[in-house]
């Protein structure tokens, strides 16, 4: 939430409809995309995924305020993204990797 | 001795110190948050070819949780819109809002896990499973009472999806017959487990967050009379981690009830 910019009530009461809104949409479309057949697990986890992203990003986008903040804090993020990355890497990395012998699905 | 940039931004960086605070402790969380989410993915792709749950928990609660948690969001952000713009009134009414709504989040959360501590599955000795909602279960009685089915493959119990509409009766299980039985708790399979988990730790984080609210709308609101500014950078901090305990909710819902 950025302090640096004037606040107006009323305009930030018609943002959060629109977020609110779009909340609802994109939930909508993550139920539909899971119930589509015709689609293996893969495709629709992929589709799922992505739109949870698009509802992930008009959360701290517009309610956190992360589309207008300071240098310092996108520094912070950037260094969470790439370690969280490292760590989904390393574990999908890690499925393959069974000792020899052991037996697999 | 006073500390500084408890209101005032800091030159070099144009934060406050409590603003810089919460996003480094968001950032560690979103590491924890991380970790469960991995322990997820690695449980998921090593699962046994159909022994793997599908429509255990229920999509509609799961979305109205969902639209509980947005609302209690844009609340959140409103109250301290209220503050910046000094109407008290507003902030007070949007605040209370927001913890009338992560109360109704924890219930329908209460109910979800209720739901499951009362289902259980039932291996019989004949080969078959009775699976269902346990209605008696007196150990005076040479029985037990569930409403549910019995299936002969195990497998059928995992991929409820699939299967539409599973008619349900009441069913009366002699205790001799029964080999084992257990409820769906988090010991249940590692889909419960990593289930419990994560919505476990994420409703203590909805219960830290709601003390802190309650605590900022309540005892905690006397500052805004001495410092105002200082009150709504509260308001602000508190608000930032709301939205994260939102955020988390975003991708625990679709990976935990529509995958």
């Amino acid at each position: 939430m950025s302090e640096s910019h004037p606040v107006d009530f009323k305009s930030y009461f018609r943002r959060c409809v629109y977020v609110f809104i779009a909340v609802v949409c994109t939930t909508s479309l993550m139920i539909a995309a899971s119930f589509l057949p015709h689609y293996g697990w893969p495709a629709k986890v992929a589709m799922i995924l992505a739109i949870a992203c698009i509802n992930a990003f008009v959360v701290a986008g517009f309610l956190m305020h992360l589309l207008s903040e300071k240098k310092l804090i996108y520094t912070v993020l950037g260094f969470t993204v790439f370690f969280v990355a490292g760590l989904f890497v390393l574990t999908i990395y890690a499925l393959h990797d069974f000792p020899t012998g052991t037996q697999t699905h | 001795m006073d500390i500084p940039y408890t209101v005032q931004p800091r030159p070099d960086i144009g934060l406050y110190n409590a603003k810089l605070g919460i996003w480094l402790f968001l950032a560690s969380e979103v590491m924890l948050f991380g970790g469960l989410f991995s322990a997820y993915i690695l449980l998921r792709v090593g699962a046994a070819p159909g022994y793997w749950p599908h429509g255990w928990l229920n999509v509609w609660l799961g979305t109205l949780n969902t639209i509980i948690l947005a609302l209690s969001a844009i609340t959140t952000l409103l109250a301290w819109v209220a503050c910046k713009v000094g109407h008290f009134g507003k902030f007070k009414f949007f605040h209370a809002c927001t913890l009338a709504l992560a109360l109704s989040f924890l219930c329908v959360k209460m109910y979800e896990y209720h739901d499951k501590w009362i289902h259980y599955e039932i291996k019989l000795n004949d080969g078959t499973f009775a699976d269902g909602h346990m209605r008696e279960n007196d150990p005076a009685k040479d029985y037990v009472k569930i409403e549910g089915r019995i299936v002969n493959d195990e497998t059928l119990l995992y991929d409820l999806r699939s299967q539409g509409k599973i008619k349900m009766e009441e069913l009366e299980i002699p205790r001799s017959k029964i080999v084992s039985m257990q409820n769906y708790g988090p010991w249940h399979n590692t889909f419960l487990a990593i289930y419990f988990t994560l919505t476990g730790l994420h409703a203590l984080h909805i219960i830290g967050g709601s003390i802190v609210i309650g605590y900022l709308w309540g005892p905690g609101s006397k500052l805004w009379k001495k410092d105002p500014e200082r009150f709504t950078n509260r308001i602000e901090v508190s608000g930032l981690f709301w939205h994260f305990v939102d955020l988390v909710w975003i991708f625990l819902f679709p990976v935990l009830y529509l995958t």
